[in-house]
């Protein structure tokens, strides 16, 4: 009974094409802008990644993170209109509803992260199949915070407030996170591996010879996925119970 | 009348005992609900009739299981309210509410009957709520009074055997309220139970066999609907008519009481018509005469005599959105 009401949740998020702008066109529009100028240059920042990749990667990240967010805009969008009211007076179950929520985040996710390898492409990056698949696995794997994130800001938020929020949070999140510029030491390094963004970071250059996440990567993203899925667990309830 | 996709069986309807419920809010706490008692048997149609902020939407809550009661307990038949849910044994049509985006009408109601264990067919639902012609319409380009049929299309679905719908008309149009009730007695003609929540006495009277008459949180008369009509009904004559003898004016038939505002005289009566031949007759320098429906404030304030606590906003039994923020 699940299935129906999950194809349809696709559908509709699939048709709404002002996310589709801003969610998918926004960050393909950054990587053209950003590594277009910087095609030739083959070490970047004494990465020893050429620009286009760096970018590639940095932006699957980041724009991977904002699809898997704005699932927070659309469930804020339907409290706005009563329509969770409406769904807790049918059998469905929570562990159902938010289900469908994550899976629809993920579908979001993948969507921009082969379109955002697909403007790579374009722009020269070559790797092994096999770095691709491990490269996409490990961001995935990595969203989770970001799937629980979404949720927990879709219902303390509001549809006035829920832009500025969401806006700050990826914003914050990706340059602390080290997706714009490499952090590689002080300070600012201490606070980035402290970061879900970071190791998103960190799991997209997999795919390019990085060292993956080691312990502290996976400690940190197993934190931050129970804490904020207990956060999530928690508003959700606490829906429930106010209205 | 049998009905071949009841999800629950027996003589149980739905029973509301004791309920009470208060919100916090930056005033204080509102007492929206106070202590509320009704027994609703199977296949009646009940009229949850009163002024706003008299507890309807917020005891309509209750019974759906959208909000925990403070006190008391709700039975709907037989069943926890959740149970009954699950079973797919209760539809409703919330007071505020709109659609989702980005699908057909009919893709909607395919979605939500997706949601229930028996429901009906999707086309006989379109047909039942008359919506047929905009099945194919996505939900963001409808009018005000299509949305409300579509929403009563989403209340339908599960083949409920309780429908509850709460100031379902508010939105429509008079032609939209006729399509509405017909629709809504249609289904009910199949054996079903339905409770609505109105502050209209004329729907209450023509739709429903029982009226519950609730103010300020509590039920402050049950009964049927031609009962509550003449309770609620009453109408009042005005007329200026300087130094009249206001013990003569109440004793004239059809008054019930008289009273002076200035040079005005106004007259409670339990039969108006009467009444006002009687006052002609007798006081034919009568001018500026008026009669008026009593409304459902006045007739509520009446029934209830306490007149100063009503103004209380705390008391207004506000909904708990506009009350938490």
């Amino acid at each position: 009974m699940t299935a129906t009401y999950l194809r349809f949740e696709l559908l509709r998020t699939f048709r709404n094409s002002r996310f589709f702008v801003f969610s998918f066109g926004f960050p393909l529009i950054l990587y053209f802008v950003i590594a277009g100028p910087n095609k030739g240059v083959g070490d970047f920042e004494g990465t020893g990644i050429s620009a286009p990749l760096y970018y590639m990667i940095g932006l699957a990240a980041f724009g991977a993170m904002m699809s898997t967010l704005s699932s927070g805009a659309r469930i804020a969008g339907e409290r706005s209109v009563g329509w969770n009211r409406q769904l807790r007076i049918t059998p469905l179950r929570a562990g159902s509803y938010l289900g469908a929520k994550v899976l629809t985040a993920y579908a979001m996710a993948l969507l921009s992260i082969v379109l955002m390898y697909a403007a790579g492409f374009a722009l020269g990056v070559r790797l092994p199949a096999g770095d691709w698949l491990l490269m996409t696995l490990l961001i995935l794997v990595g969203l989770v915070p970001f799937a629980a994130l979404g949720i927990v800001i879709g219902h303390l938020m509001t549809v006035d407030s829920i832009g500025p929020v969401m806006g700050g949070v990826t914003s914050l999140l990706a340059l602390l996170g080290g997706t714009w510029f490499p952090i590689t030491s002080g300070f600012m390094y201490d606070l980035a591996r402290c970061l879900p963004s970071y190791w998103l970071v960190q799991a997209s250059h997999v795919g390019v010879g990085g060292d993956g996440w080691g312990l502290q990567g996976w400690v940190a993203i197993a934190a931050w996925s129970v804490g904020l899925s207990l956060l999530a667990a928690k508003v959700y309830r606490r829906d429930t119970a106010r209205v | 009348m049998t009905n071949p996709t009841s999800t629950t069986a027996g003589p149980a309807g739905v029973e509301l005992r004791g309920l009470v419920k208060s919100w916090r809010s930056a005033a204080g706490p509102v007492h929206a609900v106070r202590g509320v008692d009704v027994s609703i048997a199977r296949g009646e149609t009940v009229a949850l009739l009163g002024p706003n902020g008299a507890g309807k939407s917020t005891t309509i809550d209750m019974l759906l299981g959208l909000a925990r009661p403070d006190a008391g307990s709700v039975s709907v038949f037989g069943m926890s309210p959740t149970a009954a849910i699950d079973a797919g044994a209760v539809g409703a049509m919330l007071q505020t509410g709109a659609l989702v985006q980005h699908l057909t009408v009919r893709e909607l109601v395919t979605m939500m009957a997706s949601l229930f264990p028996s429901p009906l067919d999707v086309g006989e639902v379109l047909e039942l709520a008359g919506i047929e012609e905009i099945a194919g319409q996505r939900t963001n380009r409808l009018s005000g009074g299509q949305t409300q049929r579509v929403r009563a299309a989403v209340a339908l679905v599960s083949d409920p055997d309780l429908l509850v719908l709460d100031e379902p008309t508010v939105a429509m149009d008079v032609e939209g309220r006729h399509a509405f009730w017909a629709t809504m007695r249609a289904f009910a003609a199949r054996g079903k139970t339905v409770v609505f929540a109105t502050h209209y006495l004329e729907e209450a009277d023509a739709h429903a066999d029982r009226a519950v008459l609730m103010a300020r949180g509590r039920v402050v008369a049950d009964g049927p609907t031609t009962e509550i009509k003449a309770m609620v009904g009453a109408r009042t004559i005005r007329a200026t008519l300087p130094g009249a003898d206001l013990d003569a004016l109440g004793a004239l038939p059809g008054v019930v009481a008289a009273d002076r505002h200035g040079d005005a005289v106004i007259l409670s009566c339990s039969d108006s018509d009467a009444a006002i031949r009687a006052l002609l007759d007798g006081w034919s320098q009568a001018r500026d005469v008026e009669i008026s429906g009593a409304g459902l404030e006045q007739a509520f304030l009446q029934l209830t005599g306490e007149e100063e606590a009503w103004e209380d906003p705390r008391d207004a039994g506000a909904r708990p959105e506009e009350s938490v923020r």
